[in-house]
């Protein structure tokens, strides 16, 4: 089996257009959410989230790219493009056709399904843009990242909800550790912050007004986001040999099914996938210094969440740093597990922790270090992304430093 | 402008072209327009001229409209026209 490592990594989200950016934005706790700036807004019950802000397409792409493109293509090309630069790799004959892109989205183009139903049914319209379907399929993003890279090995979309990214990543994982392929490029991407996309997840009654407020008394649910992030994942001695510098390992995952409810979590099904990802690993609970939580801000996810991680780690529980960053650039739903990602990365890397922000009281159903509110510095050697989807479909990833 | 210069119009705008490059003669395929190209374009003129195109891109040659050139796509709109009244 091979060692993987990342060698690149790129994102666009609400805290910034670039890795640095939004790793700045972590270590401050600065917080990327805000009000809502869309058609129809004022229709809303929910009027926040963590929307990407200064972005003009138009300055990225020509006009008929943008005919093609959705805002989720849109964020995912831009993040590949540096994370792509980043790993200063080119894919070209063999390695071009060995190498392919599997990226994570719930939604899909969400705007351009809402764009055009609007169209039709408020507007009476009966024609539609022919490209209304090559824009709107969930794999769009992924077959466009391999026509711009070259990439003619294995790609496709996964689509499990919020797990989608992490599920993602692990099957980019697998396949360069088993040798399917030497490079993968991965992550997902989300862009559902438009009328219908926001609409949708009001109906459930799970979204907060005010502010995300992951493990903290008093959190009242989620806050969307929008945005992407998408790495290069690469066979160690792959990396090695062309001189590439990685930003960690990726040491493990496991993926586990509740088969319970579809939106309730599960503290087995939970429970079940960390300590299936430290077992894939070979890693001791002891090791792991931070877990990303999946930490959505909701009632129900985050008692949950850590009475898995209880559960799984025993007394080290209390040892470890555990920190949802959804409290900054929200729950960017398909994408957040890739955006995430950047927080571990961090943590190995930079040995900072990045922090819950809008943490108020400690809620006695979620005692564990959360870090709260100011971003720490620790070295941590072994960290852990959790995420735990509707419909109870858990991915974990295992990072380690190289 | 007239029905023609509309057409053309449309028609450079997708091959990104000045309207003064596509002549009667050109064809689509001389003018670099892939069939992405072409239903976009269709879709631009259904759009300008409020008409329906009857155009399956399964069968291009198949049916009344005729994109063999400029020309004869200048032609099918002005009939479709004439019949929409």
């Amino acid at each position: 089996m091979n060692r993987v490592v990342i060698t690149g990594a790129g994102t666009i989200n609400a805290l910034g257009h670039s890795v640095p950016d939004t790793l700045a934005a972590m270590r401050e706790g600065r917080c990327g959410i805000g009000p809502l700036e869309f058609r129809d807004v004022e229709r809303l019950s929910i009027r926040i989230g963590g929307q990407v802000r200064g972005f003009e397409p138009q300055e990225q792409f020509n006009r008929q790219q943008l005919s093609l493109y959705d805002r989720f293509t849109q964020f995912t090309l831009i993040a590949a493009k540096q994370a792509i630069d980043q790993a200063g790799i080119e894919f070209s004959d063999e390695l071009a056709a060995r190498a392919g892109v599997v990226l994570g989205t719930a939604g899909g183009g969400v705007s351009t399904w809402d764009d055009n139903y609007r169209s039709v049914y408020e507007d009476g319209k009966n024609r539609v843009h022919p490209f209304v379907v090559p824009r709107l399929m969930n794999n769009a993003a992924a077959s466009h990242v391999s026509m711009e890279y070259n990439l003619k090995g294995p790609s496709f979309t996964v689509s499990t909800a919020c797990a989608s990214s992490n599920h993602a990543m692990a099957q980019a994982f697998a396949m360069v550790r088993s040798g399917l392929a030497p490079v993968m490029v991965t992550g997902g991407s989300e862009s559902m912050l438009c009328f219908g996309g926001v609409k949708a997840w009001e109906g459930l009654r799970v979204m907060s007004r005010d502010a995300c407020r992951p493990f903290s008394l008093g959190r009242n649910g989620m806050v969307q986001g929008e945005g992407a992030g998408i790495f290069v994942f690469e066979e160690y001695e792959h990396a090695r040999a062309r001189g590439a510098e990685p930003l960690c390992e990726v040491a493990g995952f496991s993926m586990s099914s509740d088969a319970a409810d579809i939106v309730m979590p599960s503290k087995q099904g939970a429970a079940r996938a960390i300590s299936g990802a430290l077992r894939d690993g070979r890693i001791a609970p002891e090791d792991v210094g931070y877990i990303n939580a999946h930490g959505t801000g909701t009632n129900a996810n985050d008692k949950t969440e850590c009475a898995a991680v209880a559960d799984v780690f025993g007394a080290h529980a209390d040892q470890l740093m555990i920190s949802s960053t959804k409290s900054m650039h929200g729950h960017l739903i398909g994408g957040t597990g890739a955006v995430e990602l950047l927080a571990c990365i961090m943590a190995l890397r930079d040995g900072v922790i990045a922090p819950t922000i809008g943490y108020e009281e400690p809620d006695p159903e979620c005692a564990l270090d959360v870090v709260p509110n100011q971003a720490r510095e620790a070295k941590v050697s072994v960290v852990l992304s959790n995420a735990f989807a509707f419909g109870g479909l858990n991915a974990v990833l295992a990072l380690r430093k190289v | 402008m007239s029905i023609r210069d509309k057409v053309i119009a449309i028609i450079a705008e997708q091959a990104l072209l000045e309207p003064a490059d596509v002549t009667d003669s050109s064809t689509l395929e001389s003018l670099g327009i892939d069939s992405l190209g072409l239903v976009e374009s269709i879709f631009a003129i259904e759009e300008a001229f409020d008409i329906s195109v009857p155009f399956n891109a399964n069968e291009p040659s198949a049916g009344d409209f005729d994109i063999s050139s400029v020309a004869s796509i200048i032609a099918g709109i002005e009939t479709l026209i004439s019949q929409r009244t």
